[in-house]
């Protein structure tokens, strides 16, 4: 069993949790992943390592309250514990090397992307962050983000709060005004994923993304978590367990990503229903 | 007194009933068929049985034992050799093995050892609960990577000669591809528990959660204290065909199919897993694992499944047992046939439509079997102009798996071949120093007994290796 040491609300539906397993903590670099299965009648879910304690051996994880899992998980308290905690897994983000990077993040990807500028900063790069949300209700790790970049912008969706648009937006405008970055790293949605790539193209300059498919083992067994990357003409399957989570924004079919993370959208949404309903009866 | 000339029919469930439930197909002979069978065993004297086991069990012995009542003695002597006799009796390929060398097999149908072992095994299930610790330890720490078969044998083995012995298990329960990969109907997981119990009772220590490669690396297990290591993480990654289509909604590779509902338990009512049932299912494949997937589509509620296999009957890999379960449950081989196209639906006015992306049929086209290889197999070639579409809306891929990277990549020094299998020599020893492997890991996918075989094996070239210390 796994002990839940701390759990913090960042927004309304976006949870921080510290997990007491030592050694994750001991190994988990920024860009990896966990998986975790909350009881005996649970799916393994992956969620992103957000961030370690090795001292006290906890593991950081933010998840947002989207279906039937991340509900439960949601329902147990500090001093709980759950039933499954493996890691960490997939590559670690590779940022030796990188003088001048663009962080983008979306959402709760931003929990993902906060330890990679974090990384970068610490390893000696001049970090540019652009984060955005729907709305100011949502933001998340705002703090954070100003700390470890030289360089800071916040957009949401409808202007509440920081600027008003997509993230894409002042990415544009950079580069178009001259900026050179040696990468632009975006972790969020797979549409913002997508236009960030579209976006950097005409300016060549390289884009890693986080790709987070849907998982079951999550250490190179079941092939649920397969990609179509094109490469030289061609079409390569790669695994994001294994090979991943980290892929050449250039490379990764996204439409195809997207079609297949929705996959099970009805079983979703009923077992998120039907969750709802047992945790209120509770 | 004539022998009877055919192997006890084993007692199993009506085809029509056990096709809609995950219950074990065969139900296991009766102490009353068991004595019959035994009987016909001709203790003969250069048994050659023994030979044409994996792990050489002293056949003849338990069979006595059988005629002579004696249950529990059977079962010490089937322990002698294996460490897990209730799996082995119920999926060995036991035809081309201990049964094909049977002297009775000669003029009538050899005697049915499979169903005799399992016989024994469940009766002492079912009698007795003894698993006597060993009573001096001898302080080496072994660590053994992966709980399935070639794992759980090594740590047996090694654990009843006092050996320290630690499991480390990637995922959250162990029996790796006895409990992710063979389903319940073939293997009731209660049979895979009970003898990773047995192994705990014998002092083992089994620490799931663990992925070697990235929780812990081999070196660290050195470090650790450990002084010998089994690497035993079975086959990796399923293979593809690399034809289109092959990432649509609804096509699976036979491991997650069979991880979702074996693992997963996605066939049970209230397991958040989900996993697509109904509809009409295409398995592309002739090996087990296909037979395998194929028939859990139909316990989960397929109107139709089809097998399709690009050779003949005659090529297909699979075990003539599970061909013919199949078959009579209903499932329809499409043999000579090859996939060239899986086919989703597309709603071009509407992009956002949650049906785009679905798989509505699977373009194949009719093979004919040219010449043979060089390995004397003969080559399926397509028939020009003989494609057709089935009509399936769930298409499971099972053509195979290559060798997980995880350990390879973290473990300097360690060699693997063209493959990516790990190369030992016939000690089981690997290019690393104290590193030992064996299973799906060296051979590729293969079967549960060599697995078995050769986790006993490297069990005792290290202990041969850690006396000398």
């Amino acid at each position: 069993m796994y002990k839940i040491v701390k759990k913090k609300t960042l927004n309304p539906t976006v949870i921080q949790m510290e997990i007491e397993a030592p050694l994750v903590a001991k190994k988990a670099k920024p860009g990896q992943f966990i998986i975790l299965r909350v009881d005996e009648a649970g799916e393994r879910i992956p969620l992103t390592v957000a961030g370690v304690n090795e001292k006290e051996g906890l593991v950081k994880i933010i998840f947002q309250v989207v279906g039937a899992t991340t509900e439960i998980l949601n329902s147990k308290k500090e001093g709980d514990s759950i039933c499954d905690f493996v890691g960490p897994l997939g590559v670690a983000t590779h940022i030796e090397g990188i003088k001048k990077v663009c962080i983008v993040g979306g959402g709760v990807g931003c929990a993902i992307a906060m330890p990679v500028a974090e990384a970068c900063k610490k390893a000696g790069a001049t970090v540019t962050s652009i984060i955005g949300f729907r709305n100011k209700d949502l933001v998340i790790l705002e703090d954070e983000f100003k700390g470890f970049s030289d360089k800071f912008i916040m957009m949401t969706d409808d202007g509440s709060y920081g600027r008003l648009g997509n993230v894409t937006v002042p990415l544009k405008e950079m580069l178009e005004g001259g900026e050179k970055f040696d990468e632009i790293i975006a972790i969020g949605p797979l549409i913002m994923m997508k236009f960030v790539v579209l976006t950097a193209k005409p300016f060549n300059v390289p884009v890693v993304v986080s790709m987070n498919p849907i998982m079951i083992d999550g250490t190179g067994m079941c092939g649920c978590c397969r990609l179509t990357i094109n490469r030289d003409g061609k079409k390569i399957t790669k695994f994001a367990c294994v090979d991943g989570p980290d892929f050449n924004g250039y490379e990764v079919d996204f439409d195809e990503a997207m079609m297949r993370g929705r996959s099970y959208i009805d079983f979703e949404k009923h077992a998120r229903e039907e969750t709802c309903n047992l945790l209120k009866k509770g | 007194m004539a022998i009877n000339p055919k192997k006890h029919e084993m007692p199993t469930q009506d085809a029509k009933v056990r096709a809609h439930n995950f219950d074990e197909v065969a139900t296991g002979y009766t102490e009353e068929i068991a004595l019959l069978e035994a009987d016909r065993c001709l203790n003969c004297k250069n048994r050659p049985c023994v030979e044409g086991c994996p792990v050489n069990i002293n056949i003849p012995e338990f069979i006595v034992k059988i005629k002579e009542r004696k249950f529990e003695e059977a079962y010490d002597e089937i322990s002698k050799s294996s460490s897990l006799p209730a799996v082995c009796g119920r999926v060995c390929p036991q035809e081309s093995q201990c049964e094909s060398k049977c002297t009775l097999g000669i003029k009538f149908e050899p005697v049915g050892i499979g169903r005799l072992e399992r016989f024994v095994a469940d009766y002492h299930n079912e009698h007795s609960n003894e698993m006597k610790k060993p009573e001096n330890t001898n302080n080496h720490k072994v660590a053994i990577v992966g709980s399935g078969p070639s794992g759980l044998t090594c740590a047996g083995d090694l654990a009843k000669k006092g050996y320290n012995v630690t499991i480390f298990e990637a995922l959250h329960t162990a029996g790796g591809v006895l409990v992710y990969g063979i389903p319940e109907f073939r293997l009731p997981k209660k049979i895979v528990s009970k003898e990773v119990e047995n192994l705990s009772k014998l002092g083992v220590e089994i620490k799931t959660n663990v992925v070697i490669g990235k929780t812990l690396t081999i070196d660290e297990l050195f470090e650790m204290g450990y002084e010998a290591v089994f690497v035993g993480s079975g086959a990796g990654l399923p293979n593809f065909m690399g034809i289109k289509g092959e990432s649509l909604k609804g096509v699976y590779s036979a491991n997650e199919y069979l991880t979702r509902s074996n693992l997963m338990k996605a066939y049970k009512e209230k397991m958040v897993t989900p996993i697509m049932k109904g509809g009409k299912v295409a398995v592309v494949g002739g090996g087990n694992v296909a037979m395998d997937a194929a028939r859990t589509a139909l316990r989960l509620g397929a109107e139709k499944v089809y097998i399709i296999y690009r050779r003949s009957m005659e090529e297909l890999p699979a075990r003539r047992e599970e061909v013919e379960h199949a078959m009579e449950e209903g499932i329809d081989f499409k043999i000579l046939t090859n996939p060239i196209e899986i086919i989703g639906y597309e709603n071009k006015e509407d992009k956002r439509d949650e049906k785009n992306g679905e798989v509505i049929g699977i373009k194949c086209i009719k093979m004919e079997l040219g010449e043979p290889d060089e390995k004397g197999r003969r080559k399926p070639m397509p028939i020009d102009n003989s494609e057709f579409i089935l009509d399936v809306n769930t298409v499971i891929i099972s053509i195979g798996t290559a060798p997980n990277p995880l350990i390879k990549d973290t473990t300097k020094g360690l060699e693997v071949n063209s493959h990516g299998g790990i190369i030992v020599n016939e000690d089981g020893l690997t290019s690393r120093d104290r590193v030992y492997a064996g299973g799906d890991a060296v051979t590729g996918a293969a079967t549960v007994i060599s697995a078995m075989g050769a986790g006993k094996t490297a069990a005792r070239a290290i202990d041969e290796y850690l006396k000398t210390i």
